[in-house]
């Protein structure tokens, strides 16, 4: 019997616009780009040149310090275009789909046979070592490190977050050969919610979690089940993207289709699609966004997704493409006293709490409120269920203070973990940028 | 209402950086923010929705919750004053004196304060914050009926400055600013703050410029401290028909402010559970609180104690930010308020001496409960 971890701190938001589970294909796109910045920490070098023909599983760009970590196509054609912003920074790696599919044969491996630094020269060899991000920093594996565990969550329950039964059905013998190959490399802790069918999965060292957002969080989960101490590493990688593993071994290709959720209050009929990693935003949304009212497209939840746009490509780690309102002609008058019955809030100063828990909310992009100092003590705790002071590390990390941040646990934690409570926040104080600096602050310090 | 919106918008840049009334930036913004709720959006990475509760909102909530102790405070005013120069009133006779008394406190306080805050906000190039707004109706609240309203503006500068802006502002403050104010009146216009002659309005130009040779009433405090015998009945410490500072009087107001402040999360039952407490045991524990007619418990009913609790202690930026804090604090402000009172002869009341202390030892609280964190963290590394 799987352990049982109960959760009490958390909030769920209830956002109007989730998916059905209905699962179709996404139309074809013209162009796939691969970004570098969803892979964060690392910096591309680019390995092909404009007008190269590339096979879905064909290197597009390596991290230049460990040039043996690939970023793979996900489709076979020509590429067309090395985006760069400023000071030459790759911004898109843009490869033009051929009409027929061709795949790197990777070679058909049983997983059983192979020992631990055979799995991680194939996932490298293939470009699928790129989706482990590393705690501690939150930054893309380092494939010299001896990770002390790997941790898998199968629970989405960010507001509006692809649901994990959708995403893995079809993909559960891929999804179990992709733990048994992660467990070849070191012990695999998957995390499942209550009543999940993934509690026979073997391989990995079952603990449901049981509790509101963001228990789902691997952050979390790794805190209550094997807290990173300073010099330990961990791993990380998402459930839908150990399918991607699975299914190297399985049929020896690199096949980045990922089943996703396209959602919230502005798409019209909410559902998930099969996508292929690097598809155009335009072509997974087509006709499907509402037009009464400027949309904001996101990447990702609305809690830790990234605004994007329709031109844009989906990024590598993304399960869902949301869409609300920007809402900024909203021009709501008295804020600060009106009832607001249409808002979503924790404080009891509005009457959210009075609503039954099924009403449906449609949240727009303001952040609804002026910037101040921390002046409410509390609200980031209440929805931050880890052993740490989540207030204490973030004003550490804004003073620059790297024993500190060291000491109050940055170690352990991911941008991601802050993203209730930035949006609980009554001072609007932009937390997962701040513990985004911390990271990357203390990465440059101890590298 | 678009109209607003228009004359708001056609104003924007004569008020812009550039224009021609610049100068006056942040009050243009805070005037902006005080109609509509900000259209900014999220960035581009962060969390694209957010809670629609922010600060302004938050403390407003407070005024809301001060206005029962606001409209008794204006009551009892007048119930005083007609009780004591011998007249007979109405219900509305008392209001209408009392907003006479209290009107002109509240636009000096904040006249004073906003003036300053927003001077400040257009030389930082920041938003105005909005804390003041409860400073500004809790100064009013805690000073005698007859502090005359040149003193009140001296000391409203004084503590926006020296015990808010010097620190950084709304949010990095160590003194509850209104209690500085407090302070500050009581070291440097005794005669002002204390004595039988402040308490209740003889002649409605005493509650102006303060002339104190007017009728005299003590309260409580002052006839405990005094050695004498309580003249007020338990029901009236609780009901609040005594003299005292204007908002502290009526326990049962405060309490309905405590029950609002708490529902809505915005203050720390915690602090207010834990000042309680502390102050009742230590009230029931030393031999002298207690006196003929007055019960040990009382302590806790007259003077400033319950409308500390409830609105000063609780005050989220001067009080401790961990859980475990807030109780110590909350305990130790009772206790300590109460030790003040009884054992120290100088002075009768010691609520706001025991908050101020507390403000400066409530980094000291969460630092155990900080430490421990990370002692446990080193320990479990060490393993």
């Amino acid at each position: 019997m799987a352990n049982v971890i109960k959760i009490t701190k958390g909030l769920n938001i209830n956002l109007k616009g989730k998916a059905a589970a209905q699962v179709s294909d996404a139309q074809m796109s013209k162009v796939y780009g691969l970004v570098p910045d969803a892979f964060w920490g690392m910096k591309p070098k680019v390995v092909v040149k404009e007008g190269d023909e590339v096979k879905a599983g064909d290197a597009l760009f390596v991290d230049k310090l460990h040039p043996e970590l690939k970023f793979v196509s996900p489709v076979a054609g020509k590429v067309s275009l090395v985006e760069r912003g400023d000071r030459r920074k790759v911004l898109s790696v843009q490869v033009e789909a051929a009409s027929a599919q061709q795949y790197v044969d990777f070679g058909k491996k049983d997983v059983k046979s192979l020992n631990g630094e055979q799995v991680k020269a194939a996932l490298l060899e293939s470009g699928l070592f790129a989706f482990f991000i590393s705690r501690p920093y939150a930054v893309v594996a380092n494939p010299d490190d001896a990770p002390k565990a790997i941790f898998v969550s199968a629970i989405t329950d960010m507001p509006l977050a692809a649901d994990i039964d959708v995403v893995l059905k079809g993909n559960e013998a891929d999804f179990q050969t992709g733990i048994e190959a992660l467990a070849k490399i070191a012990k695999v802790n998957l995390g499942i919610k209550p009543g999940s069918s993934l509690s026979n999965i073997k391989g990995a060292d079952i603990t449901v979690f049981d509790g509101k957002c963001p228990t789902g969080n691997v952050g979390v989960q790794i805190n209550h089940t094997s807290p990173i101490n300073k010099g330990e590493i961990v791993w990380t990688i998402g459930a839908e993207e150990v399918i991607f593993i699975g299914r190297l071994f399985n049929t020896g290709k690199v096949d980045l289709t990922r089943t996703i959720a396209v959602a919230g209050s502005e798409i019209k009929t909410p559902a998930y699609k099969k996508v292929l990693v690097g598809a155009k935003v335009a072509d997974i949304v087509a006709g499907n966004v509402a037009t009464d009212k400027k949309v904001r497209l996101i990447d990702g939840n609305p809690l830790t997704g990234i605004k994007t746009s329709e031109d844009a490509f989906l990024m590598a780690h993304s399960t869902e493409i949301t869409a609300i309102p920007e809402g900024d002609n909203a021009d709501e008058l008295f804020g600060w006293i009106a009832p607001r019955f249409n808002e979503f809030s924790t404080s009891r100063s509005y009457l959210s709490w009075l609503m039954p828990k099924s009403k449906e909310y449609v949240l727009d992009a303001r952040v609804k409120g002026g910037h101040r100092h921390m002046i409410f003590s509390g609200e980031y705790d209440s929805v931050f269920p880890m052993d740490i002071y989540p207030e204490q590390l973030v004003k550490a990390i804004i003073a620059g203070d790297i024993d500190r941040m060291e000491a109050l646990g940055i170690y352990e934690v991911a941008p991601e973990d802050f993203a209730m409570a930035e949006f609980v926040d009554s001072s609007k104080v932009e937390l997962q940028r701040i513990v985004r600096e911390g990271l990357d602050m203390l990465r440059k310090e101890n590298e | 209402m678009a109209f607003i919106k228009n004359i708001l918008d056609n104003m924007k840049p004569t008020f812009s950086e550039g224009g021609k009334l610049s100068a006056f930036g942040s009050l243009f913004d805070a005037m902006e923010t005080f109609f509509y709720v900000p259209n900014e959006t999220a960035k581009v990475r962060g969390a694209q929705i957010h809670d629609a509760i922010d600060s302004k909102r938050s403390i407003f909530f407070v005024i809301i919750a001060m206005i029962p102790a606001i409209l008794f405070g204006m009551w009892n005013i007048g119930y005083q004053h007609y009780a004591i120069i011998g007249e007979s009133s109405t219900l509305i006779c008392n209001f209408i004196y009392g907003l006479g008394v209290i009107l002109p406190k509240i636009v000096v306080s904040y006249l004073v304060g906003l003036g300053i805050e927003i001077a400040i906000a257009q030389w930082k190039k920041e938003e105005v914050h909005e804390g003041f707004f409860v400073t500004g109706m809790l100064i009013p609240m805690i000073v005698p009926v007859n502090c005359p309203l040149w003193i009140i503006a001296i000391a409203t500068a004084f503590a926006v400055v020296f015990a808010k802006e010097v620190f950084g502002g709304t949010g990095m403050n160590i003194f509850n600013p209104a209690l500085v104010t407090r302070a500050f009146l009581f070291f440097a216009y005794p005669s002002m703050m204390s004595g039988d002659k402040v308490w209740v309005n003889g002649d409605y130009m005493d509650s102006i410029n303060g002339t104190i040779d007017g009728v005299s009433a003590a309260t409580p405090l002052g006839q405990l401290a005094a050695g004498e015998p309580v003249t007020y009945s338990a029901m009236d410490t609780i009901i609040g028909t005594i003299p005292g500072s204007i908002g502290e009087t009526s326990f049962i107001a405060i309490m309905i402010g405590a029950v609002i402040l708490v529902w809505a999360g915005i203050a720390s039952w915690k602090i207010i559970l834990g000042t309680f407490i502390g102050g009742a045991a230590m009230a029931y524990l030393l031999p002298y609180a207690g006196a003929e007619n007055f019960e040990w418990w009382e302590q806790l009913t007259v003077g400033g104690f319950a409308f500390g609790a409830v609105f000063m202690a609780t005050d989220p930026v001067t009080s401790p930010r961990t859980e475990g804090g807030k109780w110590i604090f909350g305990l130790l402000i009772g206790a300590l308020a109460i030790i003040i009172r009884v054992l120290n002869p100088g002075y009768p009341e010691g609520m706001m001496l025991a908050i101020l202390l507390m403000n400066v030892f409530a980094p000291l609280f969460d630092y155990f409960f900080v430490q421990a964190n990370i002692n446990k963290r080193v320990k479990r590394a060490a393993k």
